[in-house]
């Protein structure tokens, strides 16, 4: 990494103007554990890296009327560690927590994952169930998009230049909510996901999901949402038909690639097994809500 | 080539300066300009914890750590372990159940069994092994390593009473 410039400006604005003046060479650093790789190994050129966390509110999670601002640079190991945040928001905690060791949770953050745009990446399904929107900054001012918007394929974001994602933003919660991620790889630990499935829902006090929503991570050059599989659990107690619906849902919306992790079937039957698998956990979670 | 910067840190509980170009990372600093060569590069891609550290408290891995991001933080490294000639009772325990063979990746594993230890006294086995995943040894097969963390930290809560 020896052609890089460094710069750790104190306010968005400031950050924003750096950016774009470095042109397309120029990064944002937030964790490093993407982006450090990526230099060091000669996949990406030097240029200017912009750390982001000098920023006020680039690290740390704060509750406004029920929703959840959290900081773009903020690391997992901070994320686990906000009850409120862990209470409301279990799937996108669990997805965030699953992201490499003890020692990368240190300084990976949310944001990274997004804006790595992997399709395998472990946060990316968990935020995007949760619907999520991103606060992003830019030479012009401010907007804000939904995170599925952001990744647009492998390693490419709708990001122009100059931009970045300030904050994530987990909306306010209806009571009986939960979400759960669940990923499939080869070890139990350190791993890239084979599939990984995240599943968000809502019930009405009888137990009957009257609101959901699925995400699914590595079966396509993109986290793919698929609304096929929510409206197969809306309605239901999340019963076994329900739960075949949502397993043959989940399937028809896979359009994986085989590589050494695992080919296009494989892929594609694991999805059904584990968008399964996480509604009933999301399910249980909800459920225990209602009742206290 | 960006110009190299003036960084002041405080390691192991000194006040630190060294020059440090952007691009260098903190291990590179630590070992080469700061003479502590304690901290191993295994790999330098985040894979096998021999670089741990720990950043204001946190546990990183210092080879994904730029050197200028060091500036007025608090860095503690495997150096900052032993009280003088006094060795941590991790580090005996590691000793006294033979928990390293090349001792590579040691250094490495005493920093990130100690913030272990540092935020959670009395880890199950699962706990310790899981925290400790993100550190790799070639050696001993990790059975014994895990037997010196449970034993220093049944060690240290007795100490704590
Ligand atoms: C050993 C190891 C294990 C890993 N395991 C996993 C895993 O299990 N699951 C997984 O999903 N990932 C894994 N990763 C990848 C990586 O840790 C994650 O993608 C992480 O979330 C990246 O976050 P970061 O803060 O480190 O991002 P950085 O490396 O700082 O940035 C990543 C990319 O996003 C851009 N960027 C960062 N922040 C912003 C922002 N706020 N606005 C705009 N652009 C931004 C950067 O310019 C860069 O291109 C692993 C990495 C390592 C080294
Ligand atoms: S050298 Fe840093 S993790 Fe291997
Ligand atoms: S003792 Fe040799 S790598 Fe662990």
């Amino acid at each position: 990494m020896s052609d890089v410039d460094y710069l750790a400006p104190t306010s968005a604005d400031a950050a924003a103007k750096a950016l774009a003046a470095g042109g397309a060479a120029a990064r944002a650093l937030a964790g490093g554990t993407d982006l450090l790789v990526q230099l060091k190994s000669g996949r990406l050129k030097g240029g200017l890296i912009v750390d982001l966390k000098h920023i006020p509110g680039a690290i740390g999670v704060r509750e406004e009327d029920g929703a959840f601002v959290i900081g773009a640079a903020t690391p997992g190991a901070t994320i686990g560690e906000h009850a409120g945040l862990v209470r409301a928001w279990p799937g996108v905690v669990e997805a965030t927590h699953l992201i490499g060791s003890t020692q990368v949770q240190g300084r990976a953050s949310m944001a990274g994952n997004l804006c790595n745009a992997s399709p395998a990446a472990d946060s990316v399904p968990a935020l995007i169930a949760a619907r999520a929107t991103c606060v992003i900054v830019g030479p012009s001012g401010r907007r804000t998009v939904a995170a599925e918007d952001i990744p647009v394929s492998p390693g490419r974001t709708s990001l122009k230049p100059g931009e970045f994602v300030l904050e994530i933003r987990l909306p306010a919660r209806a009571a009986r909510s939960a979400d759960a991620y669940l990923r499939s790889i080869p070890r139990t630990e350190m791993d890239i996901a084979v599939v990984g499935a995240a599943v968000n829902l809502t019930l009405d006090s009888g137990g009957t999901i009257i609101e959901a929503r699925v995400a699914l991570g590595a079966v396509g050059p993109t986290v793919l949402i698929a609304d096929d599989a929510a409206a197969a659990i809306i309605g239901s107690r999340l019963d076994a038909a329900a739960l075949e619906r949502l397993d043959a849902a989940a399937r028809g919306a896979c359009r994986p690639i085989s590589d050494k992790r695992g080919t296009a079937e494989f892929r594609t039957k694991i999805a059904g097994v584990l968008a399964r698998r996480a509604a009933a956990i999301a399910y249980g979670r909800a459920r225990a809500k209602g009742e206290n | 080539m960006g110009a190299r910067q003036h960084i002041s840190a405080n390691v192991n509980g000194d006040p630190v300066e060294f020059l440090a170009e952007p691009g260098t990372t903190l291990l590179d600093a630590l070992r080469d300009e700061l003479g502590l060569t304690g901290s191993k590069e295994g790999c330098g891609s985040g894979d096998c914890g021999a670089c741990s550290v720990t950043l204001d408290g946190r546990l990183v891995c210092s080879c994904l750590v730029l050197a200028v991001e060091a500036q007025g933080r608090r860095i503690t490294t495997i150096e900052g372990m032993a009280d003088g000639g006094t060795l941590h009772p991790l580090q005996q325990k590691f000793l006294e159940h033979a928990a390293l063979q090349c001792g590579f990746c040691t250094p490495g594993i005493l920093v990130a069994a100690k913030a272990l230890l540092d935020v959670n006294p009395d880890p199950t086995e699962v706990e310790a092994r899981y925290w400790l995943a993100g550190n790799l040894c070639r050696c001993t097969g990790y059975d014994k390593v895990i037997r010196a963390v449970m034993d220093a930290a049944a060690d240290l809560r007795q100490e704590r009473v």
